[in-house]
């Protein structure tokens, strides 16, 4: 259902995208005469991507807010130093964003067993989950849930694949 | 049979689904050398109407056949087939090599709706009966009927009661991405009549039998987060009892179902609890800030076996009841986990870890060694059988999870597998009485 969701989501997100990138071709037109326009375009399409509070920088590829994925390494739980930019971002935008919630959903590889494994992602979520609220992000604005190894994103057997799964995925419910 | 002991058999159990749930088949991997040889001579159909397709010596022989124990002859090589005492001739059988034969009829029982299977056990060689028995049933218990005669003639060849007449539960996982569908199933320990007692989109995982063998419980990710719910088997009744914040996983009944371990994470990280079934009461067993999970109790109940990390990695470790300081019982590996306790109590299989390889292993507690019994790579969730003879668990092979059981010595293996989809959790029901 949630995936559906998501799916729903990105699809509506992708359409819009889709409606903005060709909006510049029917104004191609007037690009003879653009000196006073230029600047208006320009505030309202590139926020500065390092504003973390900016939420438009969700969908800006050059903004960490855009990366919602942290990996892991096998049976650890420790937030690796070029993730923690990304976990940076997000508790700054709830800092924020009093109405912003998410939700920090912790994954495992196949490898072990399943209930441990969801221990494994349980503690993969509260890693973040603590940074985040080191970070100024309030309690009530994160809640953990652990999938362990039965939402994989990648299902054959190889290190590439595991290091797929050993996640955490931050999903906002409100932003 | 008998010629065809060869280490990769095939043994296609022809039968029909009663619900929407798929078929196991099942195939013996390893066979064992020293099987013993045995004729269970087609057994004579006294009632009115025609025998059923899968005829109760079939379904007998099919039961020791998959042992790993015995070597049933095939029907087609048998020089005579006798349902009574007076016209077996032991020389012909002796000649054949032949150690022990079953002779039977089937009637119609004195309430004239269900069967009595009539039996005989033979010592070939020593021309001596070993078992002479009447196994009535009900209406429609046929196969389960069948199912009691091949326990007796196990318990009588190999002194340990066996385990045919049991059922076993697993989870099936079929289609991809959000077509994915789990369901629980449950079905008698020879594959036949898969029932799926739930179905959802969403996991499900960890089934666990009450040992009045009358209900499952298990943890379903259905309503977003992890959750332990109850079933009836029969009535499909179920109760929701837990759902809290965290994880709620690995429920365990205790010996007298009165009690269930469970591991809740509320405190900040998961822990055994213990709940009062009939009160709903639930008390907190481990205290730690590592993973603690994956509770059974001891056959006798005294113990709760479970896997902790508190020494860096995952092992086994066990706790009384009544609290108390947990004390690790594996020593040996780098990772342990997910204890089933043989019903003696003497030996502890679980999945053990090395490298990217796991594999089945017994720890036996006396002599605090293992014994690794099966060959990998991603073998997890042993369960013993009711009479620990064999140890049920999950595996992959290629890029889908089947079952296998593996014999408690290691020397037979067996595989079950579902047409579609993958396989896992498996659970071995208690002796239903």
């Amino acid at each position: 259902m949630k995936s559906a969701w998501r799916l729903t989501l990105a699809l509506i997100i992708a359409v819009a995208l889709a409606a903005c990138k060709s909006t510049p071709e029917p104004t191609a037109g007037p690009e003879q005469q653009p000196v006073e326009q230029k600047p208006v375009v320009e505030t309202q399409a590139a926020p500065d991507p390092r504003d973390y509070t900016d939420s438009r920088n969700f969908d800006n590829p050059e903004s960490l807010l855009s990366k919602r994925v942290i990996y892991f390494d096998f049976d650890k739980s420790t937030v690796r130093p070029e993730f923690r930019g990304i976990v940076a971002a997000h508790a700054a935008y709830a800092a924020s964003s009093g109405s912003a919630r998410m939700t920090l959903e912790g994954h495992a590889d196949e490898r072990g067993t399943r209930e441990y494994n969801l221990g494994l992602g349980e503690r993969r979520g509260n890693a973040v989950s603590g940074l985040m609220s080191a970070q100024g992000a309030r309690g009530d604005q994160l809640s953990v849930v652990s999938y362990g190894e039965e939402r994989p994103t990648c299902r054959v057997s190889t290190e590439d694949c595991w290091a797929m799964n050993r996640r955490v995925e931050i999903v906002y419910t409100a932003k | 049979m008998r010629k065809a002991i060869h280490l990769t058999l095939v043994l296609i159990l022809i039968a029909v689904a009663r619900t929407g749930a798929a078929q196991l088949q099942i195939e013996i991997v390893d066979g064992n050398p020293s099987a013993l040889p045995i004729a269970v001579v087609p057994f004579e159909w006294l009632e009115a109407g025609p025998p059923p397709a899968d005829t109760v010596d079939t379904i007998i022989a099919g039961d020791l056949y998959r042992s790993g124990l015995f070597d049933p002859m095939d029907v087609a090589d048998m020089p005579e087939q006798p349902s009574a005492q007076e016209n077996i001739r032991f020389g012909t059988w002796r000649l054949l090599k032949v150690d022990y034969i079953v002779i039977g009829k089937v009637r119609t029982a004195a309430d004239g709706l269900g069967h009595e299977i009539i039996y005989q056990l033979f010592d070939v060689h020593k021309q001596e009966e070993l078992l002479s028995r009447i196994t009535t049933v009900g209406p429609g218990d046929l196969r389960f009927g069948a199912h009691r005669v091949a326990d007796a003639i196990y318990e009588k060849l190999t002194g340990v009661p066996g385990a045919f007449s049991t059922r076993i539960a697993y989870v099936t996982a079929t289609g991809i991405g959000n077509g994915i569908r789990y369901e629980l199933v449950v079905a008698d320990a020879d594959g036949f009549g898969p029932q799926s007692i739930v179905g959802s989109p969403e996991p499900l995982l960890s089934p666990a039998w009450s040992h009045d063998g009358r209900k499952l419980a298990y943890v379903s990710f259905e309503q977003g987060n992890s959750a332990i719910y109850v079933q009836d088997v029969a009535t499909g009744a179920r109760e929701l009892i837990s759902s809290g914040r965290g994880i709620n996983g690995a429920p365990a009944f205790s010996p007298d179902d009165r009690k269930m371990a469970l591991t809740l994470s509320r405190s900040g990280n998961p822990e055994i609890y213990l709940r009062d079934m009939a009160t709903g009461r639930t008390e907190q067993l481990t205290n730690h800030w590592s993973i603690d999970t994956e509770a059974v109790f001891s056959p006798d109940g005294r113990f709760i076996y479970f896997t902790s990390d508190r020494g860096g990695r995952p092992q086994i470790y066990r706790v009384p009841v009544t609290g108390g300081n947990p004390e690790r019982v594996t020593l040996e590996g780098e990772y342990n986990a997910r204890a089933s306790v043989s019903p003696d109590g003497r030996k502890i299989a679980v999945a053990q870890g090395r490298g990217n390889e796991y594999r089945i292993a017994v720890w036996d507690m006396e002599t605090e060694r293992f014994t690794v019994l099966t060959p990998g790579k991603l073998d997890e969730s042993p369960s013993f059988a009711p009479n620990g003879s064999m140890i049920l668990y999950a595996t992959r092979e290629g890029d889908r999870g089947v079952l296998s059981a593996v014999s408690a010595d290691g020397n037979v293996r067996t595989r079950l597998i579902l047409s579609e989809g993958d396989v896992r959790e498996p659970a071995w029901s208690p002796v239903i009485r």
